[in-house]
């Protein structure tokens, strides 16, 4: 697979907004975990909700595209930054020849949830409903597309919490096939009613903040999170320095096995590791450390340990950072993506914030407290709904 | 990128499977529109069937057409589903619980209202662990499926099947969202050509704010604008013929925004 450089980096989670903010609370291991305020929402349950959504305003031009979800994406987009880089990419590419490869799980649906609980008499959703620009899977690309001018490939890949994650993907093998040459990736999922509740139908919640790898761990936080990368080819000379974040590689698979629960024995989540080592020519001890998908439901965090087991023994460390920003679903893969990046980038392994005692049938090497460890090349996994799975693979160039 | 059609599914009103839909097609016949079958996807345990609704059936369905004609073995496909509305009747019902006081999800419908659970439920079907992606492009759903796809074939150099779909959403969503016909199309591209080959493709992608092929039929032309799915109909007309090609016969799809997808064919 050929090399590509995450030349830039946006982000904006429970946490707080922008790379500093975020490296902070992973070095101290702050969460931004707090109980559910959220609308009318009445769940025993901890939320990482983004703050200052609720007044954010998107740009001129594309208020047709306000909701939630592209708010989150808005704030993100505006830290770091990424403006000013996407400025010159654009210089340099030309609008064309940028691509949008997104990911986002439940896009703008709150604007659906709003407009059912405001139909009239007759059943009808209020006619300021705008369902293409805001609930419509699609929306969060369009939005980002136009927010940049661009006009290259856009889409949105929506496969559950392995959305993001496997965006790299998409955009990667565009790249290779020359439909684009430089793209942004990541995505924005936001809380609604539809996920709070669903999650809540499934017994899969904690009424604690998540605390996932430990023996006591009883169900998952709820996070809300948006996060950019731009990509662009590191194959021409000189085109990546010593420093840089390089993507190497991606492995995707499917359990095939149920809709809603991993295989028992993380069958589905090693294929997908084992093949990102494949794609990416390495073997299992080329990796330093690995950010686990682990969201603190029993099954799933038992499953990939066994993967991460099976495939690295019990010394690679490893380490979940949702007790941090709770799942945040769709966007976990580029939030964690941008974690690990913030990794290599200050030769620090984050540790598993709210682990107490790690889970005694676990066999990896998972770590409570962040640790400055040596670090050339690290994992991070998401795995989603429908038994879809994805591993990438960062690397710190030399 | 150059990537060979081995294996067409299609289902739509009046459009029952691919050999009749390519007989219509190549007669220069319209459509008439017809009640759409959807099938039980019978590789499913029972259990899981009863679970399953009209988009994932559509999406199954059309699916394992394409890949019984290009003979593959599903298990080891890989797979790119794309749909810019994925399964409207899941998230109405989800909506209108919402809106009731104890807001009580069926764990069902939850993990059923995901964009992949087509995806998800051909997985079980075919016992499929190939990669599997799951894509929306709005109105430009199919173009961005077969960039995607095609990208992967060349890149990857690997058999790569695309599923395109797109149901109509039940009121009052409908409103909001106005599709009036269920649509479902396949592909099974593959890097080389080989026995199963029908045709060859190159697709390209150029900015113009001009519009893509439009088909003669009234009918068939109401459907191509009505569902996204359908924007596919140009290129299967063009796949149509049983005889091989003497040129290549260039077809354009609309994009997103300013792009359009040409696609040169050339039936084998």
């Amino acid at each position: 697979m050929q090399s590509l450089r995450l030349s830039q980096m946006c982000i904006a989670t429970s946490l707080g907004r922008g790379l500093d903010t975020h490296w902070e609370a992973l070095r101290t291991g702050r969460s931004g975990l707090a109980p559910c305020v959220f609308e009318d929402v009445r769940l025993e349950t901890h939320v990482g909700a983004i703050d200052g959504l609720d007044h954010l305003e998107l740009p001129a031009g594309l208020r047709a595209y306000d909701c939630r979800n592209n708010r989150a994406a808005e704030l993100a987009l505006r830290q770091d930054g990424f403006d000013d880089a996407m400025a010159s990419a654009r210089e340099r590419y030309g609008a064309a020849r940028i691509g949008v490869f997104l990911g986002t799980s439940t896009s703008g649906i709150l604007e659906a949830e709003h407009a059912y609980q405001a139909r009239d008499a007759s059943g009808r959703l209020p006619a300021q409903f705008r369902y293409s620009t805001t609930h419509n899977t699609h929306s969060l690309a369009a939005f980002v597309q136009k927010r940049f001018g661009l006009s290259g490939p856009s889409l949105v890949v929506s496969c559950a919490c392995a959305s993001t994650g496997k965006a790299f993907g998409n955009a990667a093998r565009a790249m290779a096939a020359g439909l684009c040459d430089a793209a942004i990736v990541g995505g924005a999922d936001t809380l609604c009613l539809t996920t709070l509740h669903g999650f809540a139908s499934l017994q899969l919640v904690s009424p604690e903040p998540c605390r996932p790898c430990d023996g006591g761990r009883d169900g998952i936080s709820i996070g809300e999170a948006a996060g950019f990368v731009l990509l662009e080819r590191g194959d021409a000379p000189g085109a990546i320095r010593p420093g840089d974040i390089v993507f190497r590689g991606l492995g995707e698979s499917n359990d095939a096995y149920h809709m809603s629960s991993p295989h028992p024995e993380g069958a589905g989540a090693r294929l997908a590791i084992v093949r990102a080592l494949q794609a990416a020519g390495l073997e299992a001890g080329d990796i330093d450390y690995v950010n686990l998908h682990a969201t603190a439901t029993l099954v799933g965090d038992k499953a990939e340990d066994h993967a991460v087991f099976d495939v690295f023994g019990g010394q690679t460390p490893a380490s979940s950072t949702k007790g941090a920003t709770g799942h945040t679903l769709g966007a976990a893969g580029i939030v964690e993506a941008i974690f690990s990046a913030q990794a290599l980038q200050h030769q620090f392994m984050p540790g598993s914030v709210h682990l107490r005692a790690r889970d005694a049938g676990f066999r990896s090497n998972v770590l409570g407290r962040g640790e400055a460890r040596s670090m050339r090349r690290v994992m991070s996994n998401s795995f989603g709904f429908g038994g879809t799975n994805c591993s990438l693979i960062l690397e710190l160039a030399a | 990128m150059r990537v060979f059609v081995d294996g067409i599914g299609v289902l739509g009103p009046g459009m029952p499977d691919w050999p009749s839909t390519q007989a219509m097609l190549a007669d220069g016949r319209d459509v008439v529109p017809e009640a759409v079958v959807l099938p039980a996807i019978a590789a499913l345990p029972a259990a899981e069937r009863r679970r399953t609704g009209s988009v994932v059936k559509l999406a199954v369905g059309v699916g394992l057409e394409a890949l019984a004609q290009a003979g593959s073995d599903p298990a080891d496909m890989a797979t790119v589903f794309t749909s810019s509305g994925a399964d409207g009747d899941t998230i109405h019902a989800i909506l209108t619980v919402l809106t009731a006081g104890d807001c009580q999800i069926s764990p069902t419908r939850f993990h059923n209202s995901v964009h992949n659970a087509p995806s998800g439920y051909w997985a079980l079907a075919c016992r499929a662990t190939a990669p599997s992606t799951s894509l929306c492009g709005f109105d430009g759903s199919f173009a961005m499926g077969l960039l995607d796809a095609a990208a992967q074939v060349c890149v990857d150099q690997r058999a790569v099947t695309l599923l395109s779909y797109d149901h109509p959403y039940p009121e009052p969503l409908h409103a909001a969202r106005l599709l009036h016909s269920v649509f479902a199309v396949s592909l099974v591209l593959s890097p080389a050509r080989s026995d199963a080959s029908l045709a060859e493709l190159r697709v390209t992608t150029r900015q113009s704010q001009g519009s893509g092929c439009r088909m003669r039929q009234p009918g068939l032309e109401t459907l191509r604008r009505d569902n996204p799915a359908a924007r596919s109909l140009p290129l299967l007309g063009a796949l149509a013929p049983r005889q091989a090609s003497d040129d290549w016969e260039n077809v354009v799809i609309e994009g997103i925004e300013a792009m359009l997808v040409d696609i040169s064919v050339r039936r084998l």
